[in-house]
């Protein structure tokens, strides 16, 4: 995979969100992305940003316009923080499965809505999570 | 502070989104509806979402909050004006906002509520029937 376009975005408070969006957003619009994969890729983003914000107070998300061949090419996604980790990755993927007072679909719902979905998580250390969304798919 | 504005019509209230939720502007908007509600007597809350691009959890868990929470204060809810893209991302995100009443767009969902409003006064004059 090759990245074309790589920005860094701090996400410290709830308003940074509104700004992430909008980035993504431009993104998602540069490659022409169509309206349904865009606004499945922004509401994944949403849920994955939200959860950062709750469970790690602040962290940053590296946005990538990435490509694999000339007709392939999409929006990479990479949200890091250095929270407390997710403690059991199997539960946390499970649909209703909640540690905090959400509807517990954050996590599964959002790697139904893109085409890659990467958790790397160390209890007490953070976790990084990495989606794809292709252009078209 | 931002504030999402509601407006009241006789009965009725109606909020129309227009600007990007974040999850304070959604939370407050769910506090400032209820209390409306309760100052005006309301019997239905219209809420156009025809120009918000992205509904996630939070938010739809906001939507169903609001239902529930004007149920319980003799109120009906409809969310009008859903675009597609939304409609279809709520579903595969595993949110079917079951409990919500919803209507293609603001006329259609004001003619729900009218017809609600006029189904419970006549469950209330039957009633009454019955009693004398």
């Amino acid at each position: 995979m090759i990245t074309l376009n790589k920005e860094t975005i701090a996400i410290k408070r709830e308003q940074d969100v509104v700004f992430f969006r909008n980035r993504v957003n431009e993104y998602a619009e540069k490659i022409k992305m169509g309206l349904l994969n865009k606004t499945k890729l922004l509401t994944a983003a949403s849920e994955l940003v939200r959860n950062m914000l709750i469970y790690a107070k602040e962290g940053k998300v590296i946005c990538e316009i990435v490509t694999i061949s000339a007709l392939q090419t999409g929006i990479r996604l990479t949200f890091i923080d250095n929270g407390p980790g997710i403690a059991d990755i199997d539960k946390a993927m499970t649909d209703g499965y909640t540690t905090g007072k959400s509807l517990g679909l954050g996590l599964p719902g959002a790697k139904r809505l893109v085409n890659i979905f990467d958790v790397k998580t160390v209890k007490g250390k953070g976790t990084t999570i990495s989606i794809t969304k292709w252009k078209n798919g | 502070m931002d504030k999402i504005p509601i407006l009241k019509m006789g009965d009725y209230l109606l909020v129309t989104i227009q600007v990007d939720l974040y999850d304070r502007l959604a939370l407050n908007l769910e506090s400032d509806l209820v209390n409306m509600i309760n100052k005006h007597s309301s019997k239905g809350v219209l809420i156009d979402i025809s120009a918000v691009n992205i509904v996630d959890s939070f938010m739809g868990r906001i939507l169903g909050n609001i239902a529930q929470m004007s149920k319980i204060l003799d109120a009906h809810t409809v969310v009008v004006g859903m675009q597609p893209a939304v409609a279809i991302t709520l579903i595969e995100l595993g949110l079917p906002l079951s409990g919500v009443h919803t209507a293609l767009n603001v006329e259609k969902g004001m003619a729900l509520l009218q017809e609600k409003l006029l189904l419970d006064s006549t469950v209330i004059a039957d009633d009454t029937d019955d009693n004398t």
